[in-house]
């Protein structure tokens, strides 16, 4: 196991570390005092898991690719966003745009993520523990978001194909979202997704969101929802 | 009987023009606003109101071919490892693969490899044709992101921070249904055949003080070797130049409203963003307030046609220009012998704009298998590298006569003004007298 | 485009290191700021019948203290003043009116950045680190402090153009994002007779609730009333007498994050300003939520 601290060597030396390709798979890294700093394990490549003692900033674990990646703490704007595969993890809260434009891989969230969780989302699957902040699900376009707690405004506003799921009260939805009937793929599907979380909640709280599709093609009378 | 009374001339409203009657119309037609491609269409200040002054009894010009006029330009020398090294300093601008078809964006690196000069991606993601047919590339990093991936930021030559554009300074990417095929539908990951709404900020970042955050995770995911483009349609060109600097650029991209779109509203085109020309002196002068001017590179886009707007973007005080429009119409776009397609379109060959609709003669802007096979990309791409160079021996024809032995040396100087627009937003003086509006 | 800081002492034994807890939580601001720095340092509060000025003139050779006497004498109060640097503290017992009357008349030169029992306003251009030791911050010891870097946006980076803005008595204001509408509503605040020195969109949201102030809203309703009037993006943070106040616009996209201990509050742009105090690993860590206000210290 090897630590790296950064305020000792750097983030490029942190960075350049955990991105080589040359790591054997279930490496463990660990980084010691990230005091908030930004870009912390961003662009990694190889299947080794990396622990982050300590909160840290801005996009944390972005453009993640096999790796699997807690941090310890709290994470800031942009966690692990555009990840590719692989895990991301958070103990605690996520700030907004978590997970933003991922196209795979898991983020998990055990406490609450901001707004724009899940934003512009291409794939990814998103656990939440808690609750997420407005305009979360923005512009889903692919991929699963998963609520444990209550959503804030706008959810899923103009969304695509993305499914979202949320046990809680949604404050309100968005343009073209719309309730969607739970039958038994979906509650596989989220059950599966609980499971590789690791947070236990009952399925049969959870209500199904989707896109209602009416502004898949342009039309006049739709006009007030641009 | 009586004698019909003699009239006037049917005259025709400059307000209420024909073309402003038609649009009325069809928006009583449809209840939509009109989207096509392209840029501004309407009468601009722009550099063909600008002269040179060449040589003189004090200025002395160089012999062609033996005095060398060097035409080569270094983009993102600040912070990159491996800034890029383009032997013209014309670029190929940001156009995407789904908005025109693969052969064209085949065409173009090939003409743009010949030429040694780069490409640009587009609102779209990378291709592997583009990758392979374009020695220099520079991918775009937009509030879209479709198709972003590590591996892709990792194989381009440059990374250019889509801020804004300058068809639409504020507006997001848009491509209709009949062009989102099953490839491009794959790419970008959405379902075939819908009209694709894009968003008009980036989804984790809004300002230069997060977006040098930003700056600094790419920078981080790809070792900090690649040059980081900021671009910025015709807006504030003075407060954008100053804090692209501030949040860590190393080449700027300034683009007018000249330039063009896939699609967007009309009304967007011709209605927001500044003329080309007027961007110019306030982005130079925001790079010598912080001198950072040669430092940090401008490119300027919207409307470049000719070796003599290259000479005078750059005697401006711009290290390179980008052509959009121009490239596509080296190609083929809007080509005469198609008129007949065009009529049938409902329009004539120059003046076609509905890309949008993924009709295209010229198999250009179309994701039609068939139309697109009617564009030889080998063909097309020496057509391109044709046009490119003479572009170059253009500008170096001009910066010769007034006696620079590189394009770079051209100078505000060097230039005077028709119009006193022109005088003003060049700031360089009407043409014989030493007046320039503001001064 | 900035980053802001604001730090509160719940525990009183803390204070006399206000100073040197607060500098790494601006100095982390610098990348987000390059172009100046300004603080507002709540200290030394004075008595019922003063009132204690922060001064400001271009020229460092300034003869401040000429200016103490002549206003004692042309005021017939007690005056005493304390030069640091660029900038010079003034505590006057004449009606407050009065004095800005007299700067105004003898001494165009001078700007008044800020006014109250307790506040302490300084602000240049610069880096925060060069700007923090000009006015020797660093052992100062007070109850609260706010502080701003400043990327300059649509407007000259000048010392005047620095935040925080003074808004009315302990009250001054810093600004994270950028406005949208502020053009039109200073034509009308001038109107209603406020003065501007700059561009700058921040000084016109600090102007707007000098304005509702004056006009009798309480800070409480001065803010709610700024979510409706206001447009564009913005954090503010608002130094009060007694503490600070923090409010988001509705669309939230300039980040901002509040941290909780025993011992102190703090709110900051980016969570690394606050990863400098001692106790924030173990800190209640949020995020406020937009169109709320978040409050310490009375609101009134």
């Amino acid at each position: 196991m090897t630590t790296l601290d950064l305020q000792k060597i750097g983030l490029r030396k942190v960075n350049k570390t955990l991105q080589s390709t040359t790591t054997t798979a279930g490496e463990k890294f660990t980084v010691v005092n990230p005091m908030g700093g930004h870009a912390i394990a961003c662009g990694l490549q190889s299947d080794i898991e990396v622990t982050i003692d300590g909160h840290a900033g801005f996009y944390c674990g972005g453009m993640n690719k096999n790796a699997c990646i807690t941090v310890h703490g709290h994470a800031g704007v942009g966690l692990a966003e555009n990840m590719m595969s692989g895990t991301v993890r958070v103990t605690g809260n996520a700030s907004q745009a978590a997970g933003a434009t991922a196209h795979g891989g898991l983020l998990i969230i055990e406490g609450d993520a901001s707004s724009r969780c899940g934003i512009s989302m291409k794939g990814v699957d998103i656990v939440v523990g808690g609750s997420v902040g407005h305009m979360s699900g923005f512009m889903a376009q692919a991929g699963n978001l998963v609520i444990c707690g209550d959503a804030g405004d706008a959810l899923g506003d103009s969304i695509y194909e993305a499914n979202i799921y949320v046990a809680g009260a949604v404050e309100t939805l968005g343009s073209d979202c719309e309730e969607k009937p739970m039958d038994s793929s979906h509650v596989d599907a989220l059950t599966e997704l609980l499971n590789r979380a690791g947070i236990k909640v009952d399925v049969q709280k959870f209500k199904r969101y989707g896109s209602a599709r009416t502004l898949y093609n342009f039309h006049p009378d739709n006009a007030g929802n641009y | 009987m009586q004698k019909k009374s003699p009239q006037t001339t049917p005259r025709y409203s400059a307000t209420f023009d024909e073309y402003t009657l038609s649009e009325i119309r069809r928006a009583a037609s449809t209840g939509i606003y009109d989207i096509r491609g392209g840029g501004a269409k309407r009468k601009l200040p722009h550099f063909d109101d600008l002269l040179f002054l060449g040589a003189s009894m004090s200025r002395y010009p160089l012999e062609g071919y033996r005095e060398r006029c060097d035409a080569n330009v270094v983009l993102g020398s600040r912070h990159a490892s491996k800034p890029l090294h383009l032997d013209i300093p014309i670029t190929i601008a940001g156009m995407s693969f789904g908005s025109l078809s693969g052969q064209a964006k085949e065409a173009l690196g090939r003409g743009a490899n010949a030429a040694g000069t780069s490409t640009t991606t587009g609102d779209g993601g990378m291709t592997p044709e583009e990758r392979e047919h374009s020695a220099m590339l520079v991918y775009q990093y937009l509030p879209s992101r479709y198709g972003m991936n590590p591996d892709d930021l990792r194989k381009a030559d440059a990374i250019e921070i889509v801020v804004g554009q300058g068809a639409k300074p504020g507006g997001g990417g848009m491509l209709m249904g009949q062009k989102i095929s099953d490839r491009v539908a794959a790419m970008r990951t959405l379902p075939k055949g819908i009209d694709q709404r894009s968003a008009c900020r980036h989804p984790d970042w809004t300002g230069p003080d997060d977006l040098e955050i930003k700056i600094l995770e790419l920078r981080e995911i790809t070792n900090w070797e690649k040059p980081i483009y900021i671009k910025v349609g015709g807006a504030r060109p003075y407060y954008d130049t100053a804090l692209a600097i501030k949040a860590g650029a190393d080449v700027i991209v300034v683009d007018g409203m000249q330039g063009g779109t896939a699609a967007t509203q009309d009304v967007f085109i011709e209605h927001v963003g500044q003329p080309t020309l007027a961007c110019i002196r306030p982005a130079v002068q925001a790079l010598q307030d912080m001198d950072m001017h040669r430092k940090i590179q401008l490119i300027v886009s919207g409307g470049i046609r000719n070796g003599a707007d290259v000479a005078k973007a750059i005697a401006l005080g711009a290290d390179a220009v980008s052509i959009g429009t121009a490239a596509l119409v080296a190609l083929g776009d809007n080509h005469p012998q198609y008129e007949d397609e065009y009529q049938q379109l409902g329009t004539t060959a120059g003046a076609y704009d509905d890309w949008h609709e993924g009709q295209d003669p010229a198999g250009i802007t179309t994701q039609d298998p068939k139309l697109a096979a009617r564009l030889d990309p080998e063909l097309a791409g020496r057509r391109l590298a044709n046009y490119l160079k003479v572009m170059t021996l253009e500008a170096q024809t001009i910066a010769r006569a007034c006696g620079k032995s590189h394009v770079h040396n051209l100078e505000p100087d060097d230039l005077v003004a028709l119009t006193v627009e022109a005088s003003a937003m060049a700031q360089v003086p009407l043409s014989g007298t030493s007046w320039i509006p503001g001064q | 485009m900035c980053g802001i800081v604001g730090l509160y002492l719940k525990n009183e034994q803390l204070r006399p290191k206000l100073g040197s807890l607060f500098q790494p939580m601006l100095s982390e601001m610098k990348s987000r700021g390059p172009d100046s720095a300004g603080v507002a340092i709540y200290r030394d509060p004075v008595n019922g019948s003063q009132t204690k000025y922060s001064l400001a003139h271009d020229n460092v050779k300034f003869d401040w203290q000429k200016l103490g006497t002549t206003l004692a004498s042309d005021c017939q109060c007690n005056a005493s003043i304390n030069q640091i640097d660029t900038h010079a503290i003034l505590i006057a017992d004449a009606q407050e009116p009065h004095v800005r009357t007299w700067l105004k008349q003898h001494h165009k030169g001078v700007r008044l950045v800020g006014s109250g029992s307790s506040v302490e306003i300084f602000k240049e251009v610069g880096l925060p680190d060069d700007v923090y030791s000009r006015f020797e911050l660093e052992a100062a010891s007070g109850t609260h402090m706010i502080g701003h870097t400043r990327m300059a946006t649509e407007s000259a980076v000048t010392t005047a153009g620095s935040h925080p803005f003074a808004t009315g008595a302990d009250l001054c204001l810093v600004h994270n994002g950028s406005l949208s509408n502020h053009n039109r509503l200073r034509e009308q605040l001038e109107k209603a007779g406020l003065e501007f020195q700059t561009e700058n969109d921040t000084e016109v949201a600090a102007a707007y609730m000098t304005h509702k102030i004056r006009e009798g809203a309480t800070l409480r309703e001065a803010l709610e009333q700024a979510l409706i009037d206001l447009d564009g993006f913005y954090t503010f943070c608002v130094g009060t007498e007694t503490g600070f106040a923090v409010l988001r616009d509705p669309i939230a996209c300039k980040h901002a994050v509040l941290a909780e201990t025993d011992d102190w509050v703090a709110m900051a742009t980016e969570y690394r300003a606050i990863a400098t105090l001692p106790g924030s690993d173990a800190a209640n860590i949020w995020e406020p939520k937009p169109q709320t206000i978040y409050a310490w210290g009375e609101l009134t």
